[in-house]
């Protein structure tokens, strides 16, 4: 599965177009990590908990994203697109979406 | 006797806040230059359209970093953003976060064996989540797709 945010895939020809996929994951940080990530925010700087967190979610977005690819039959994602918003005070949602193809050579 | 108390605690957190967050931050912008100086044989580039004249495997590559302000900064930031203007403070911050994101994605390029990082996007959400006064946390986000040289 070629995933990737450029329009073409390189000496490769797009066969079919099957449309917009997308994938998305909510997640909210757990208490320890919110205590932590309190104190750093006195000093400052990165806030590591949140940074792996958001990557986390970041992966399963794409995973699903990815599943839905390969159900419809495609095996590229071309011109990815990610976003990001805060919905609450603790939780952020990660949403990706792209275009389904089937490549041939 | 309680007003005292929390005058007391406001200096002290924001002379913490002073102490600890100019200290990181000049060593954050020491290790970003030095990196930037290593990284800059993968260039990261912003163009919509690759190259035509070589083949390349291509991979999405992501870099991401949360930063937030220190307490001083934060301080001292509200109490500009009374009479308006340039919030430095709130500038070195999103700077930094981003240089480092960029760092952060190009690691992973190189990785790889890339050459080029094309198609470069920015994203930068507030993760508050709307609270009024709340300090800002912010994520800074870089996606690109990293180009490898191809044997085939």
């Amino acid at each position: 599965m070629i995933v990737s945010n450029l329009e073409l895939v390189f000496g490769k020809k797009i066969k079919n177009h099957l449309g917009v996929v997308q994938g998305s994951s909510v997640r909210a940080k757990h208490a320890g990590r919110d205590i932590m990530a309190g104190l750093k925010n006195l000093v400052g700087g990165e806030l590591k908990g949140y940074t792996e967190l958001l990557q986390e979610s970041r992966n399963e977005a794409t995973e699903r994203m990815i599943e839905q690819a390969k159900s419809m039959g495609g095996n590229a994602v071309l011109n990815v697109r990610y976003s990001t918003s805060s919905i609450a005070a603790g939780a952020a949602e990660i949403y990706v979406y792209g275009t389904a193809v089937i490549l041939s050579e | 006797m309680t007003a005292i108390t929390q005058f007391v605690l406001l200096v002290l957190l924001l002379a913490i806040g002073y102490a600890f967050g100019r200290m990181a931050e000049k060593k954050h912008y020491k290790r970003i230059i030095n990196e930037e100086k290593e990284m800059n044989v993968l260039p990261a580039i912003s163009t919509r359209l690759p190259p035509e004249n070589k083949i390349y495997e291509q991979q999405l590559v992501l870099g991401s970093v949360v930063v937030a302000n220190d307490y001083f900064k934060f301080f001292t930031a509200s109490l500009k953003s009374l009479f308006g203007g340039r919030l430095n403070t709130y500038e070195s911050l999103l700077d930094r976060g981003r240089r480092e994101a960029v760092l952060r994605m190009k690691r992973q390029a190189q990785s790889l064996n890339a050459e080029l990082v094309f198609n470069v996007k920015y994203v930068t959400t507030n993760l508050n989540g709307g609270q009024k006064g709340a300090m800002g946390v912010l994520e800074i986000f870089a996606y690109g797709t990293a180009l490898t040289p191809s044997h085939k």
